[in-house]
């Protein structure tokens, strides 16, 4: 197997030299082709924050990132994003308010520069699950699980075989998070997908990922295979407190 | 169990242009010295409900019922400087996000000195000394730092705990919780339920916990109230939730991913419009 994505000794920093913050300290792991990666932690650890610079929305990173075999420089070029695509956490707010569904997935697709855009849409809507008649809805008129599947088909646009997904349930409904991990799956098996998956949700990310790394103030603390997790072999304490914390609710 | 709080078919409703919303549609239940959970999907009038008790409906929104009574006295009949009275000393609520309940330009200290001030005429250094106190039991290390540093100085789990702090200085009968924890991580979240259950006992209150979160009002709770499009669909005692007969209950669980439990695909709730309809189910204590 080859790797997907690779990423060895980043460090991703915010601010300017007087209070330069670290927010990830040289993480590595790897993500073999096909494969679902799961990063979780508590919120401040830094698992976003690799994914923004992986997307190159955090510039101040040093370290090795490659994908698919290619080492990534600060720019990134177009053929980057028809590899790597993102999926948000919050559907209400990574969709234009003012841009119909049709808008937003024929913007995506000219800057692609694909030409057959309409039968495109068609097909890309079909795959997430909406019919045609969401076609030419704005955001307002979807629920937040649909909203959420339109952002899932923006980010399909271009082909990619990468998707980032930072934690894309948990701004809905237990009912709405198993219809849309239940679609990504699907997706995946399809299309042949390599997911990294952002959450703080550990039963998420057991059902999704086959391999997760724990992160705690920035540092990764340990990668553990998914079985491993639920059979309780840790290696790391935190990420033992964190399965504890889970599994028991009330402290 | 004395009943401390007993609803009888409330009803909210708010006027749009495509005629009367009705967002919470007869919901009845009585509260003891007890944890009741409230769960549901959003819209499904969880937090309503919560906040009709108090009416804290904003206008043009409507609350009916045929009484929400407070140790025998209908909240409805009395008159808003009287409801005034009532909010915070002898009902009062947490909201979901620190960020947005507590005010960004006072310090901690003066407001929570100032939420045991309009209830009770206590001097300023007794309601200092007050006011310290409650942070200690709370579980806040620092509390005379804390009580000088504004809300933004504060992280997520110490927001809410200061939340809980001020809400709980007046000593009320009924605590209201809306979504108290959502907004925290897990580990935090642990912390933060076990204050409010330590101190929720300690002094015998009534405990209504508002929440999405299945797995943790059956940990949290006694009792629980299903609700859903405005009803309550089901009521059951909390450990038993995972042994619930209603098919939306059932459908609530089963979409849930299990760590212990791994299984290819998730359950798809499958939504019967006769939920929707059957009448709210009535309850006792």
């Amino acid at each position: 197997m080859t790797a997907a994505l690779e990423i060895n000794d980043l460090s991703v920093y915010f601010g300017d030299h007087h209070d330069l913050f670290q927010a990830v300290k040289s993480a590595s792991f790897t993500v073999e082709k096909g494969a679902s990666f799961g990063l979780v932690g508590e919120s401040g650890s830094g698992k976003s924050t690799i994914l923004k610079a992986l997307t190159g929305l955090a510039p101040q990173w040093e370290g090795h990132m490659s994908v698919a075999g290619r080492e990534l420089d600060r720019k990134r070029d177009r053929t980057f994003y028809k590899t790597v695509q993102m999926v948000f956490q919050d559907p209400y707010a990574s969709l234009h308010p003012r841009q119909s569904v049709d808008q937003v997935l024929t913007e995506t697709l000219q800057l692609h520069g694909f030409s057959d855009i309409n039968s495109r849409i068609e097909r890309l809507l079909q795959d997430v699950g909406l019919g045609p008649a969401f076609r030419f809805r704005y955001p307002h008129q979807l629920s937040g699980g649909q909203r959420q599947r339109v952002a899932i088909a923006r980010a399909l646009a271009s082909e990619p075989q990468i998707l980032l997904l930072d934690e894309p349930t948990s701004a809905l409904d237990v009912s709405v998070q198993a219809e849309i991990l239940n679609l990504l799956s699907d997706l995946r098996a399809e299309h042949g997908l390599t997911y990294v998956m952002v959450s703080h949700d550990l039963a998420v990310v057991a059902h999704m990922c086959d391999q997760a790394a724990v992160m705690r103030n920035g540092e990764i603390v340990e990668i553990i295979s998914i079985e491993d997790m639920r059979a309780g072999r840790t290696k790391h304490g935190y990420t033992s407190q964190l399965l504890q914390a889970s599994v028991n609710r009330v402290a | 169990m004395s009943t401390l709080l007993d609803v009888k078919n409330l009803w909210v409703k708010f006027p749009t242009r495509n005629g009367i919303f009705d967002a919470v549609r007869g919901v009845s239940f009585s509260l003891g010295k007890e944890r009741l959970g409230i769960v549901g999907e959003s819209g499904s009038g969880k937090s309503m409900t919560g906040r009709a008790i108090l009416q804290l409906i904003r206008k043009p929104g409507m609350i009916e019922a045929d009484h929400i009574s407070l140790h025998g006295q209908n909240l409805l009949d009395l008159p808003e400087r009287q409801m005034r009275a009532v909010r915070g000393k002898q009902i009062s609520m947490v909201m979901q996000d620190p960020k947005f309940s507590l005010n960004p330009v006072m310090t901690i200290g003066d407001q929570i000195i100032e939420a045991y001030r309009l209830h009770s005429r206590a001097s300023k250094a007794e309601a200092r000394a007050k006011a310290l106190e409650m942070l200690e039991a709370v579980s806040i290390r620092e509390p005379e730092r804390v009580m000088k540093a504004y809300p933004h100085e504060m992280s997520g789990g110490m927001g809410q705990r200061i939340m809980i702090a001020m809400m709980l200085i007046p000593n009320p009968e009924i605590l209201i919780a809306d979504e108290p924890t959502s907004a925290l991580d897990v580990s935090v979240q642990g912390q933060v339920l076990s204050i409010m259950d330590k101190l929720v006992k300690d002094r015998g209150m009534g405990l209504i916990f508002i929440s999405h979160d299945l797995n943790l009002v059956s940990q949290f709770c006694d009792r629980v109230l299903i609700m859903y499009a405005g009803r309550v669909v089901e009521v059951c005692d909390a450990d038993k939730l995972h042994q619930a007969q209603h098919p939306y209950t059932q459908g609530l669980l089963g979409s849930l991913p299990q760590f212990d439990a791994p299984r290819k695909r998730l359950e798809v709730l499958n939504r019967d419009p006769a939920w929707r309809d059957a009448p709210s189910v009535e309850t006792g204590t």
